[in-house]
């Protein structure tokens, strides 16, 4: 079997995000029958020529609009590897929704229009990457046929893009110039730019990896329930990183009890061990009483207890986020309740330029480096070390409102 | 662990996070490939033990495969088995020519008197992103209003696996824990787990169904793959649509996104 990658593609609106998904799927051959006449009939409906941006647009409004709004996904492989592709939203009013999507993804490419080049929403898309962690990123200088093909015009949206990127500490690791229109150099190289002598936006992507194994970074294992089935209690949940086995000496967090571990429990399947990324149970050999939220790890490397946390956090509801108010905060299976304590800092998502100091609140897609007090003890750890312990979402009214990295205090 | 082992780790983690923050859930089971898998991943999840029940709406113009098949594997489960049926829609007689006003009777209306009755909470769909435009929309955990409508337009953000979990009391929650599994990855699975499937899927003269719903419309594919590999291979070659024998698809473009906006599964 081989392995699969999630790559998500983002940019500002109209630089080319459906209409590049359509031309990777028709050029894999991913196309159906049914959905390429599918979409000449809808084409055809709406009275617009077939258009690629209709493979993924498949809402009644995004067609007729033009503008895809939700995220989708679709899969297509090369002789490497399968991916999964993310298409997300570049208008603002769905940022929600390219976060969505791009936080499922392992792999992005920035796409940016030779046109028009760097616009709001490739600022504001780029930054989001940051926040997430991205590292493995292409930049694509698409609708290279409205420019000529020119090479001096590709070098100056490029310089353009890599300037900007370098202020989120993004080093995208290919610029490739393309036209998904016409398909130059997306997945074949064609004839129009030998200026360019790097690898096609393919031939990038499959230089990739894959996400590391983290099997030998330390043991977390954030308890996700507690299962009786008489006599034992199954401590269920999935390791986030390390190896485990029976015998181990294991310590739960925050509560700081120890135990030793007793089993390892899979449906149907004897095992004595388990590692990072498996979703398995355990049983301890002491009757502590351990409830969902508490994280296992080993003694020695621990993470940090806190109830206080700094955070720079990406704001998605209509209804701002107003210091002092109360909120629910969600980290790997933790879930506090919370005050935001200040708004140390109000900054424009699109260029990170700082629009308040000690703010009274932040507005939808603004991003805030705030103080958080939870009500309870919370375990948390550097994001760049264990990403799940070191990122959050907030809960406002029923729905998630803000993704959030911690600041992890100095030693 | 390989790509298999990361797509039972999600979906065994979905399965694990919607009975933790609903408690009273239960799953759909059509009896098709998808439904099946997921009920599988859901022993997994709980050792064997289902603690909820596992729903089939009948619309009682299914196969008559699909009703043995149910019958035999909720006993040999041990399942906590609902059949949901629209009596008095399927006793006034239905119209097929619309798909439409069809699927709504029979599935989504049965489904809602289901929820009334039970008052549940979330329901485990094995829906996937692949099989329909339109699913690739979907999140993991969706909402439904008290109309079972989908807010398609405006649905709340999701990340890192953390999924909606509060809901406000008229909504249920459609919680999709195979969503990200492909067609292919479906039956390389039950090829590894040596999963029963209804015999409907494996080629019989020249013709086997690729995806099983109601009989008047459902049409099998040209096929002579007779075994779980065989299909493996046909579906690595070809680029036939899964959901081509699907009727309710192919009304009209938006048939689809329709019916779901509407509570369809």
């Amino acid at each position: 079997m081989q392995d699969s990658i999630n790559l998500v593609i983002v940019g500002h609106v109209d630089h080319g995000k459906s209409t590049l998904i359509g031309r990777l799927l028709y050029d894999t051959g991913k196309l159906s029958p049914e959905r390429i006449a599918e979409l000449k009939k809808v084409s055809k409906n709406t009275g617009k020529e077939m258009e690629f941006a209709y493979v993924m647009d498949h809402l009644k409004e995004e067609r007729e609009q033009n503008v895809t709004i939700d995220t989708a996904q679709t899969f297509f492989s090369t002789d490497k590897r399968e991916y999964v592709i993310i298409d997300a939203p570049g208008h603002v009013e769905f940022t929600k929704n390219m976060v969505t999507g791009a936080s499922l993804a392992e792999v992005a490419i920035l796409i940016v229009s030779a046109r028009e080049g760097v616009e709001e929403q490739t600022r504001r898309h780029a930054y989001i990457l940051g926040l997430l962690g991205l590292k493995q990123v292409i930049v694509v200088i698409n609708k290279m046929d409205t420019v000529g093909y020119s090479n001096d015009r590709f070098n100056e949206v490029k310089e353009q893009t890599i300037s900007h990127l370098s202020t989120l500490g993004i080093e995208p690791s290919y610029v490739v110039p393309i036209s998904a229109i016409e398909g130059d150099m997306v997945a074949k190289r064609g004839e129009r730019m030998n200026f360019y002598e790097g690898p096609t936006m393919l031939e990038a992507l499959d230089t990739f990896k894959g996400r590391e194994s983290r099997d030998n970074l330390p043991l977390r294992f954030p308890i996700q329930d507690v299962y009786k089935h008489d006599p034992k209690r199954i401590l269920v949940g999935r390791i986030e990183s390390g190896k485990l086995e029976v015998g181990d000496k294991v310590l739960f967090y925050p509560s700081e009890k120890t135990s030793t571990i007793k089993t390892v429990e899979l449906f149907e399947q004897e095992a004595t061990e388990a590692s990072a990324g498996m979703s398995i149970g355990i049983t301890i050999a002491e009757p502590l009483f351990i409830e969902r939220g508490e994280v296992m790890i080993h003694p020695g490397d621990t993470p940090t207890i806190a109830d206080t946390i700094d955070a720079n956090v990406f704001w998605m509801s209509r209804k701002p986020l107003k210091k002092g108010e109360r909120l629910h905060l969600r980290c790997a299976t933790q879930e506090l309740d919370c005050t935001i304590k200040e708004i140390k800092k109000r900054l424009d998502s699109s260029d990170l330029s700082v629009i308040e100091e000690n703010a009274r609140q932040i507005e939808n897609n603004e991003v805030g480096e705030l103080t958080i007090v939870t009500d309870d003890p919370i375990v948390i750890e550097d994001f760049n070390r264990v990403e799940e312990l070191g990122r959050f979402v907030l809960v406002k009214d029923l729905d998630v409102a803000a993704g959030g990295i911690v600041i992890m205090p100095k030693e | 662990m390989d790509h298999l082992d990361q797509l039972e780790a999600k979906s065994i983690y979905i399965i694990r996070e919607a009975y933790k923050q609903f408690g009273n859930i239960a799953m759909l089971w059509s009896i098709g490939k998808d439904s099946s898998t997921l009920l599988w991943l859901t022993r997994k999840a709980f050792y064997g033990k289902i603690p909820f029940p596992v729903m089939h709406i009948d619309t009682s113009y299914k196969f008559e495969e699909i009703y043995e098949y149910r019958d035999a594997k909720a006993k040999e489960y041990g399942l906590d088995l609902i059949i949901s049926r629209n009596e008095d829609a399927i006793a006034s007689g239905m119209d097929h020519s619309s798909k439409l006003q069809c699927c709504m009777a029979l599935k989504t209306n049965a489904l809602k008197m289901a929820i009334e009755k039970r008052k549940f909470k979330a329901l485990l769909l094995g829906i996937r992103r692949d099989e329909h435009g339109i699913r690739s929309k979907e999140r993991y955990f969706s909402p439904r209003d008290a109309n079972f409508k989908w807010d398609y337009k405006n649905q709340p953000p999701e990340l890192w696996d953390q999924y909606k979990s509060k809901q406000s009391d008229e909504d249920h929650i459609r919680v999709h824990p195979i969503l990200h599994w492909t067609e292919v990855d479906i039956w390389e699975y039950i090829k590894r787990e040596n999963i029963p499937i209804v015999d409907l899927y494996f080629a019989k003269d020249g013709k086997r169904y690729r995806s099983i719903g109601c009989k008047p419309c459902c049409s099998p594919v040209e096929s002579d793959a007779d075994t779980v590999d065989k299909i493996i291979h046909e579906l690595r070659t070809t680029n036939t649509a899964e959901r081509a024998g699907r009727a309710q698809d192919k009304e009209d473009t938006y048939t689809m996104q329709k019916l779901r906006a509407l509570g369809y599964m």
